[in-house]
């Protein structure tokens, strides 16, 4: 349905979830909201103003309002608490990382730290580039996300994904690519007067793919 | 009542003439004072509905030459082009005029001035020199904000929430004493603010006439009391943020910025912390208007009149507990976002049995359609979009995608506009003739409604798709993203959409103007409804009531009560057998 609706492609683990959660409040949304404005609707018609007619001297139902009450108290917690796993798959834990970043990002540019063939960050065979981000497919990528400057926001709407990238903080970020592709990776939070075309470009490949752009970062940066 | 009663009451009122000065000016008659703040409000409305036309010119044909803004100076517009510097200003100038100085004004200080004296059976307010202060240390205010479209750097562009670090270094906005000015005006209007709502809550409490007790309150003066102890709690925070973010800027502290160990979320906890109630004091005054504006129209009782009151009371309470579902995405400690989505969730329940009371006030009733009327019942259409979409934004993982989008922009306009504004649309027309004396043309009212309903729901309604499509906020070109064009028709049709709904202000305003001179004259209560403010003539005169002030007998919507011919029974007419029920 989502793919009528404009949604980008997904192409993360988690973002089926979030999918799900979007349709099942659409629903609940469409129900509610096509129960109140029929309602509201017949009532506008019927009960319009005719000469001679008095309307009914009613003051409230105490049952009704009970009623309402505790049934939107008790949709909403429930959506709360549905919700509630999702979010801590996706921001609280999440599975171990198979590759790592830092990304750093800066007025108006995302760069893009890889720890080279040692594993390590602050090393010298250490490889930054400028908005390009390359990651294999079906694996684990874990981000550790800060920024320069003022705040951005990481944002892969392919994946569903947002997170603010904050001076003074270090936050990590997970996602794991089930499509290779190019997506885009924009700025989210208004970052100055360069927000608008703050633009990271993501490269899904495969693990072959991945390895051979790899070893041409540290040929070009030998 | 003995005509020497009657000869002392007018003394008391103070009953004799005064300058010019005093009267339009310098006045501390509250009608005076909330027709003042009305004024004032629309024309900032104007200027901010100016911004929103250049933004949507922007996004539809980006880079391209606005038509008839050649003349605007570089490096402000290039040639009639909106530069990406002015486009950040535009929206933050936009939010920031709309919210504080036009919605806040219109339904608190134009509103709740005129209203809560009228509606309680008080002559004045409790301190009317500090109510004339009010109004003019907040004109003060808005010539500061305005004045920052002249200095070097051009006005704030960092957005309405002035998130820091970006607003705390001149260097990253590039713009230096329009943010100064910013936080100066706001701190200005803080106080205006304050001296306001002290005014209100001590007028509520202490001078509502004999036999008006608490719950024989209108909604609307329920809703304009709930909301001054908000602002009075509120705007404190607000004024100390500020002052913090001026210190970064001015005086070389580091409260926001890392650098020197400050934290930058700590401005975003301290914003919405006043931003949260913030947003519910620009919804409960309309609230209160639609209740009112939907029973008198309905003849009808208001439905559940306590669970109304109470309801306003718990949105009040939770509206402390839950800014920071403005933060899911900021890198605040993901548990603490969990409580807060369950807060969230449950502020929706208030609104909703706020909704269903309207939809049975409506049950059974002998509906008007007067335009007042077509106003407050879209109130309520509208209000349920912008509480609904709202579902979406307070479920974390969702909100994970649509945060910072255009699905934020179409929830805040369907709450602000569709809700407030409507509500201001309807209250206008409504007091109208207790304000000036003359009632606005129905013509006119009508054909300003329906062009604004559909104009409005053809602007803000796609917004919701663009946002589905990840359109981000606050960018200046949709063009320069591949994955955002397709959704280019869909930013024209909202453009040439914004524009009619524009135009069509003009109408209202010339309905204002034209009715002013030219309307039907108003007779005491031309409605035919039951509170006090209908119990003296239209426009009431300086001390509101020419002989004593009315003692009320019952509640505010005894509509079509079996207990008299007429559908409606003012809350001050004695009838026989409630004699005893006053005391």
């Amino acid at each position: 349905m989502l793919e009528h609706m404009y949604f980008p492609h997904d192409i993360s683990t988690f973002g089926p979830q979030i999918d799900w959660l979007f349709e099942l409040i659409f629903w609940i949304v469409m129900v509610v909201w096509i129960a109140v404005m029929v309602a509201m609707v017949i009532f506008m018609i019927r009960y319009r103003a005719r000469p001679g007619r008095k309307a009914e001297y009613i003051e409230g139902n105490t049952r009704l309002e009970i009623v309402w009450t505790t049934a939107t108290a008790v949709i909403l917690v429930v959506l709360a608490f549905m919700s509630r796993s999702t979010w801590a798959d996706i921001k609280e834990h999440g599975p171990p990382g198979d590759v790592f970043y830092q990304v750093t990002a800066k007025q108006f540019n995302w760069e893009i730290t890889y720890p080279g063939p040692d594993g390590k960050f602050g090393t010298k065979d250490d490889v930054t580039v400028e908005n390009e981000m390359h990651v294999p497919v079906n694996k684990v990528v874990r981000i550790d996300l800060t920024s320069k400057d003022v705040i951005h926001s990481f944002f892969v709407p392919n994946m569903r994904l947002k997170q603010d990238a904050v001076p003074g903080r270090i936050i990590h970020v997970w996602f794991e690519a089930k499509e290779t592709g190019q997506y885009p990776i924009p700025c989210a939070e208004l970052c100055g007067f360069g927000h608008s075309g703050m633009l990271g470009n993501l490269t899904v490949q495969s693990q072959e793919d991945f390895d051979k752009w790899v070893k041409d970062q540290y040929s070009q940066s030998k | 009542m003995s005509t020497a009663a009657v000869a002392a009451h007018g003394a008391h009122a103070e009953h004799h003439e005064l300058g010019f000065i005093r009267t339009y000016i310098f006045s501390t008659d509250h009608k005076m004072i909330g027709r003042q703040f009305l004024f004032m409000a629309l024309f900032m409305m104007a200027i901010g509905g100016l911004m929103a036309m250049l933004m949507r010119w922007e996004l539809a044909f980006p880079e391209t030459a606005v038509p008839g803004f050649h003349w605007v100076p570089e490096p402000f517009m290039y040639d009639g082009a909106i530069p990406p510097n002015t486009y950040n200003a535009m929206f933050t100038m936009h939010a920031t005029i709309m919210i504080f100085f036009v919605v806040m004004p219109i339904l608190v200080g134009c509103f709740g001035n005129f209203l809560i004296p009228l509606m309680i059976g008080a002559r004045d307010m409790a301190f009317p020199k500090l109510n004339m202060l009010s109004f003019w240390v907040g004109a003060v205010a808005g010539v500061i904000m305005l004045s920052s479209f002249f200095v070097t750097g051009g006005p704030a562009a960092a957005g309405w929430t002035s998130y820091a670090p970006l607003s705390a270094v001149p260097l990253y906005t590039g713009v230096d004493w329009g943010q100064d000015l910013w936080c100066i005006s706001l701190i200005v209007l803080g106080a205006s603010s304050l001296m306001g709502s002290i005014n209100y809550i001590t007028t509520i409490i202490n001078m509502r006439t004999k036999g008006m007790y608490f719950f024989r309150l209108p909604l609307v003066i329920w809703s304009l009391f709930i909301t001054a102890i908000l602002l009075l709690l509120a705007l404190p925070v607000l004024t100390t943020a500020l002052a913090l973010l001026l210190f970064d800027r001015m005086g070389g502290t580091h409260f926001f910025l890392p650098a020197g160990g400050g934290e930058p979320l700590l401005w975003q906890h301290l914003f919405w912390f006043f931003g949260h109630p913030e947003v519910y004091i620009m919804i409960l005054p309309g609230m209160g208007i639609a209740s009112e504006l939907i029973a008198t129209f309905s003849r009808k009782p208001i439905f559940g009149y306590r669970a109304m009151a109470y309801a306003m009371v718990a949105i009040a309470f939770l509206s402390w507990i839950v800014w920071g579902h403005h933060m899911f995405q900021s890198g605040m400690d993901p548990a603490l976002g969990s409580s807060f989505m369950i807060t969230t969730m449950i502020i929706g329940v208030p609104s909703a049995i706020k909704t269903f009371n309207w939809l049975g006030t409506l049950y059974k009733g002998n509906i008007h359609y007067t335009a007042a009327m077509l106003n407050g019942l879209s109130f309520v259409a509208m209000f349920v979009i912008g509480g609904l979409s709202g579902v979406w934004m307070a479920c974390t993982p969702v909100d994970m995608y649509i945060h910072d989008t255009y699905f934020i922009v179409a929830h805040i306009h369907y709450v602000l506009f569709g809700g407030s504004l409507f509500a201001v649309f309807g209250g206008i027309t409504y007091w109208y003739p207790k304000m000036f004396g003359r009632m606005m043309n129905e013509t006119l009212g009508k054909i300003h409604f329906w062009i604004t309903f559909v104009a409005f729901n053809c602007t803000f309604f796609p917004m919701h798709i663009l946002g589905m499509a990840g359109h981000m906020r606050r960018i200046y070109n949709p063009q320069q993203y591949d994955f955002l064009k397709p959704i280019i028709p869909i930013n024209e049709f909202i453009s040439i959409s914004a524009f009619i709904l524009g135009a069509a202000q003009f109408i209202f305003l010339a309905n204002l103007i034209y009715s002013a001179f030219k309307g039907a004259k108003a007779t005491d209560n031309p409605w035919h409804a039951n509170t006090l403010d209908w119990t003296t003539p239209s426009p009431p005169p300086h001390g509101n009531w020419p002989g004593p002030v009315p003692v009320v007998y019952r509640g505010p919507y005894e509509y079509s009560s079996p207990e008299v011919a007429e559908d409606y029974l003012p809350q001050s007419q004695l009838l026989e057998h409630t004699t005893a029920a006053a005391d």
